[in-house]
Parts: structure tokens; sequence; C-alpha cells
């Protein structure tokens, strides 16, 4: 009998495994590649060490005042020191908590949503909906036994999540309406809100804000004042609409005709069509869409400065111009961008995961 | 059962769709005069409660105050609308600037998220994912409170060479000064420029019927050296650089760039060129891989690969989201309130609005601008959409 011992395999050739064949490939394939690696490794070198010498190895933390500030790197005393008011704006410190309480319960509240599982979702989300703006206004702003705090005295970080908060919560009824309103075969409807979408899309979010704090006081009745900042978010809301109102008009026209065909057969009227049958489906197609508007409009958020309203980015640019932190101006915007990033940077992940999840049919 | 002989009743006339979807409609738009009525009648009410004139004869007003940066001519004396002009025209320069850059750097990153070299990649989506998650405002505020206002004055600026100075007052470069040689340098410049057109039609035409190439590129080089040298030697030079002097405490000739339009420029140009090179991505990966094996079987290098078969197909893909960055940019523009550079917000909403106080008109015009800026750029993009888009059969 004949046996075989096959020979051991040889190793791959050493240059086409490990480091030096991934080095090979990945960084220095050609000679336009080694010169591009040799490009982007002198352009880190140039801005890498720097940055980290001036915000980690050289940086103060340590302290309380400015002199505690060497002066070599970035003086992260300042962003300690005032940190409190980059968060909370003028909101008196002893009332803090219930800021706090707000948000505690807003992720508390909003987490079995983020279940994928969880039995009557669409329900509890309804409930969420409608109880917890009630809630968050009431701790927010005071009265019926709680001291109330004026919304001039909101500012920072929180003063941003009010304004993305509610101009997203109020731009989406408005703007599935308009996006029905703009595929409806009514030609007046459709005038309506066609004009209404593309003026607010064609203007930019300053001149809203400008004409919302200084036109509306002129719209309304003489008696009637009207809070700053309630005057910025019916702008927001206004202008954030026309962009939501697009995002749904593409999840509609997403649907195909054959789910208003069946709609129809089962004699649905209009509004039992879209309800039930189209925009479940449409709306599940656009929530990445409608994550992308909304990190747009947490950027946009930061424009309220123009108007005078304290957010985040108006408390850190009050802040550096304080006489006892003069030349903080560095420190103060690479916190504020490290907060807006960190928002928006997770949000747009999140979208992404979604896209991926959600991407199950209707694609064609 | 209905009787059909039988009249129908009136509330019938109700269950008709037609007739629904009618008194739907004089509903809405009844509603719509209705809220508008309503809020003109406040609005005159309360105008006249102020004594405000309402009108456009303010325009006509002398304005009274000094502007920063201006692209024509203009002093203290001048009219609101003639305020509104260079409002208008320094944010169309600073909308043209960012547009050419932000289209470039957003390019070249766009093809650099997408190479081949790990590194190059790498830092092509640090990049992406850093700029484009910063609020435009604040990306403003940062080039102009922390990088150019703590700048050195005038006398310790930042030089190169002896052309260019950067310091707290702003960026000062040469600037050319027409000289006796202009016009005939001109003519000769047009010159070429139409004979390189004309060459290069027969050239084509040549190779289209017989296949044969002619080397166009250096033909047309020595055209537009020549031509325009030629002037130079018989007619003198064009142009004589003004160069900036450091006198007393300011620079004296030259062009200087205001730092609110650098802050500005810089700010957008970073922060859209970033969307535009995601759209350029995700136009070059929108083109089916089959389409580069096709033309690598066809022998064509990857280089015209590239320039010929990817990009005129990737380009139907990138134009549109392209357009929409444009705009968003000279939306984007109106930012500039925030650190005073002379655009249409700053000086016409802002200034214009609180001298006059005709809130209404200001409005209006500022809002129709961005209106007609934002019809204009997107017909613009139609057009050219429309002669790149797919010739289906």
């Amino acid at each position: 009998m004949l046996t075989h011992t096959f020979k051991p395999d040889q190793p791959p050739p050493r240059t086409s495994v490990g480091i030096v064949a991934w080095l090979r490939a990945n960084l220095f394939s050609g000679w336009f590649n080694t010169l591009l690696t040799l490009f982007a490794l002198y352009l880190v070198w140039l801005l890498l060490p720097p940055l980290l010498n001036w915000a980690v190895l050289d940086a103060d933390w340590q302290g309380s005042t400015r002199a505690d500030c060497s002066g070599e790197g970035a003086c992260w005393v300042f962003i300690k020191a005032r940190f409190g008011q980059f968060m909370y704006g003028f909101y008196p410190p002893e009332l803090r908590w219930r800021v706090d309480l707000t948000v505690l319960l807003a992720i508390v509240g909003a987490a079995p949503l983020f279940v994928r599982r969880m039995p009557r979702k669409a329900a509890y989300g309804l409930a969420f909906l409608l109880v917890y703006p009630l809630l968050a206004f009431w701790l927010l702003h005071g009265g019926l036994g709680l001291t109330p705090v004026p919304t001039s005295r909101w500012g920072g970080l929180m003063l941003t999540l009010v304004i993305a908060a509610v101009g997203i919560a109020g731009a989406l009824p408005l703007g599935v309406l308009l996006a029905l309103g703009r595929r409806s075969k009514m030609p007046a409807i459709k005038v309506l809100c066609v004009t209404f979408i593309e003026f607010w899309r064609g203007v930019p979010l300053i001149t809203v804000l400008f004409m919302s704090s200084v036109m509306l006081p002129l719209f309304l009745p003489e008696q009637v004042t009207i809070d700053k900042l309630l005057r910025a978010l019916i702008g927001v809301i206004l202008f954030q609409s026309a962009y939501v109102a697009e995002v749904v008009r593409g999840g509609l026209q997403a649907i195909p005709k054959g789910q208003y065909e069946a709609a129809a057969a089962m004699g649905l009227g209009y509004w039992r069509t879209m309800g039930l049958v189209i925009l479940p489906q449409a709306m599940k197609l656009v929530i990445p869409g409608l994550v992308n508007t909304f990190i747009a409009l947490f950027k946009d958020t930061s424009l309220v400065i123009i108007i005078g309203l304290f957010d985040l980015l108006n408390s850190i640019k009050q802040a550096t111009s304080d006489p006892a932190w003069l030349g903080m101006a560095t420190e103060g915007y690479v916190f504020a961008a490290l907060v807006f990033w960190i928002f928006c940077f997770g949000m747009s992940r999140y979208s992404q995961r979604l896209e991926r999840r959600l991407d199950t049919g209707h694609k064609r | 059962m209905q009787n059909p002989a039988n009249p129908p009743r009136a509330g019938s006339l109700l269950s008709d769709p037609k007739a629904r979807a009618w008194l739907f409609q004089v509903i809405a738009v009844i509603a719509v005069v209705a809220f508008g009525w309503y809020l003109f009648q406040n609005t005159q009410h309360n105008l006249q409660q102020r004594g405000i004139l309402s009108g456009f004869q303010f325009l006509s007003n002398s304005a009274g105050f000094g502007i920063s940066q201006h692209l024509i001519d203009y002093a203290e004396s001048d009219s609101y609308g003639r305020v509104f002009v260079i409002g208008l025209l320094n944010t169309l320069l600073v909308s043209v600037i960012g547009i050419v850059l932000a289209t470039l750097l957003g390019f070249v990153l766009g093809i650099a998220r997408l190479s081949p070299n790990w590194l190059v990649r790498k830092l092509a989506t640090v990049y992406i994912e850093t700029f484009r998650n910063i609020p435009p405002l604040l990306q403003i505020f940062f080039w102009y409170f922390a990088v150019l206002l703590p700048l050195p004055g005038p006398r310790q600026s930042l030089g190169l060479g002896d052309a260019f100075f950067l310091n707290n007052r702003g960026l000062y470069m040469p600037a050319p000064t027409l000289d006796g040689g202009f016009w005939p340098f001109l003519v000769a410049v047009v010159l070429a420029l139409s004979a390189i057109g004309v060459l290069a039609r027969a050239v084509r035409r040549r190779r289209e019927a017989t296949g044969q190439g002619f080397p166009l590129l250096l033909t047309a080089l020595a055209l537009l050296v020549l031509l325009p040298g030629l002037s130079v030697l018989l007619f003198g030079k064009p142009f004589v650089w003004s160069v900036p002097q450091l006198q007393g405490f300011n620079f004296r000739g030259g062009w200087v760039v205001i730092p609110e339009l650098i802050a500005l420029t810089l700010a957008l140009t970073v922060y859209t060129a970033a969307f535009i090179a995601e759209n350029v991505r995700a136009g070059i990966q929108a083109i089916n891989h089959g389409q580069t094996e096709a033309a690598r079987s066809l022998g064509l290098p990857p280089g015209k690969t590239l320039r010929l078969v990817i990009v005129p197909q990737a380009l139907r893909v990138i134009i549109p989201p392209l357009t929409s960055q444009y705009l968003n940019l000279a939306k984007n523009s109106s930012l500039a309130a925030g650190i005073g550079y002379p655009d249409m917000v700053s000086l016409f909403a802002g200034t214009v609005l609180n001298q006059t106080g005709q809130a209404i008109e200001v409005i209006a015009i500022t809002m129709s601008v961005y209106l007609a800026i934002s019809i204009s750029i997107s017909i613009l993009m139609n057009v050219y959409n429309k002669r790149v888009a797919l010739i289906e059969r």
C-alpha cells in the first residue's frame, strides 16, 4: 500500500504577511503613494505634537483663578471655573437640580424607546411625547409650587438643548402636514404648501430670527407681549418645519403606489390611508433623514446669539470677554466645539446605525 | 339602496370628493387670507402707535456711518440704498470665494477619502468628521476671536517675504495697478485664448475624422506665453505691483483683506468642504465597479479611467447635492453678522434696521435677496445638471 505524506506547507513569503506586507500594500505601494504617505506623516508631525502639548501636556488643570495658569499650554482652569455658567446660564444655582432632573427624566423616559423589542412602543412613545413636555416646562419654568425662573435666566447648554428639542418637537407635526399638503391633489393646498416650504428653505435662519425678534411684536395685537425665547422658538419651528417637510416627502415618495391602491381598495379614506398605511411606513424610512435634520438644527441653535439669547456659545463668548479671564478665547471655543462635536457626532453615528438596521424593504 | 331616479339629497354633495375638495380649498384659502389680514391690521395699528412711516423712502436718506469694506466707492453721506448694494456685493464676494475654495478642498478630500493609502484615507476621515460636526458660527468665532484678533499689531506683523503681511488688522498683499501696456496685454491674452479655442475645435474635428492627434497642450501654452510676452516687449508692462509698506502705525499700498473676511472665508470653506467631500465620495462610490473594470480591460491607464470614465458619470450624482451645499454656503455667509463683517445681514438687517426702525421693509428686502440668490443658484445648477444628465435610449 502506498501512503502519501504531504510535505508541510511552506510559510508565505515574509513580504506578504504581517506588518511589513500591510505597510507595503497600504502605504508604500508605489512612488506616488510613498510620496503621499511621507507628506501625510509630515502633516501629522506638524500638527499633532503641538496640539498634544497645548491641550494635555503643558495644560493647567488645577486651581480656580487666572493666576493658576502658567501660560504655556491650555488653561482648562477657566472652563472649570465657569462650568456652571456654561451648562445652566444664569439659572439660580440653588435651583439647578431642576434642570438636572429634567434631563434625567428625559433619559429615563426615552430609554425604553431604544429597546428594540418593547411591546406597545408606539403607545408609550406617544404618551411620553404628551406628558414629558408639560413636566419639563413645569420643572424648568416653575410655578405651581416651584419657584418661577423667567426664561431670561435660562442659558448655557441647557438653553441649547431646550431650543433644539422644542424646535424638532414643534417642527415634526407641522412638517408632516406640509409634506402631505405638498403631495396633495388639491391645487390650492399644494401651492400654499410649496410656497411656504420654499420660502423658509430659501432664506438663512439668521434672517428668520431677526424677523421673529423684530417683526413678531409688530404682527401681534398691542397688548400681547411675547417672550424673547418664545419668539426665537417660533422662528426655529417655522424654519425647521420646511426642512422636515422635505425629508418626509422623500419618505412618502418612496412608498410604492400599490400601498395607496390597496388602502383605497379596503375603503379607507384619505386620513386613514395616510395615518394607518402610508405614514407608518414612510416615517420609518425617514428616521435617519430626520436625525440628520436634527443635527443641523442642533448646530443652528448657536445662531440665537444674534438676537441676544445666552446659549452655550454665547455664554462662552461672554465669559471670554470677562476682564478677569482675558485671552481665554481659544480654550473657550475649543471647549464649545468639543461639546457640540460630541452631540453631533454621536447622533450621526446613531443615524448611520439606524440606516443600516432599517434598510430592509422598499429598495429597488 | 339609493334610487337613481330620486334627486340627490343636500347631504350627498358633501360626500362627493370633488365638491369636498373644492370646499376644503376654499376654506383653506379664506383662512390664510384672513390670518394675513389680521396680521396686516395689527401691524398697521402698531406702526401708527409707534409713529413709523412705512414705505421705501428711507432708502434715499443719508446713512451716516462708516463701513470697513466696500467694493464700490462709499462715503458716510451716501444713501441707505448704496449701503444695501455694498452689503449685497460683500455677501456675493464671500460666497463666491467660499464656493470656489470649498469645491477645490472638498474634491481633494473626497478623493483622499477613497485613496488606497491608509494614512491619507484616515486623515481625510478625521478632517470630515471633525469639521462637519462643529457649528459654522462657532468656527467663525474661533478663527476670528481666537486666531486672528490676538495676532500682533502692524509693527510686529507676520511677514511672508516682503510682500505679504498678516496682523490683527488683516492680510496685506501686493495689488496690481494698471500700467501703460495693459490694454495691448489684454488684447493679446484675448487673442491667444480665442486662437486656442479655434485650434481645439479643429484638432477635435481632425481626431474624430482621421484619428490623428496633435500636441494641443504644448501649442496652447506656447500661444499663451508668446502673444502676451510679445505685447510686454512692444508696449511695456501691463501692471505695476503696489507693495504694502509699513508707514507709521499701519501699512500703506497694496490690498487689505480685513480679518472678518478671512475668518468668514476660512470657516465657511473648512465647514462646507467637509460636506462636499462626502458628496464627492458618495458620487464616486455610486459608480458601479464594473465601469472601472471595463475601462481597465480596454487598456485605459488608471488616470484616464478616472478622467474619462468615472468622473463624468460621478458628476451626475454629485451635482444635485453639490448645489444644495452651495446654497447652504451662500446662506451661511449671513453668519457674518456674528463678527461684524459688513454683509447684507449685518449691514442692512443690523445697522440700517436699528437706525431707521423700518423693520418690515428691511427684513423683506433682505429675505428677498437671499431668495433671489437661492433661486438663481438652483436655476444655474439645474441647467448644468440637464446638460450632464444621463440621456437614456
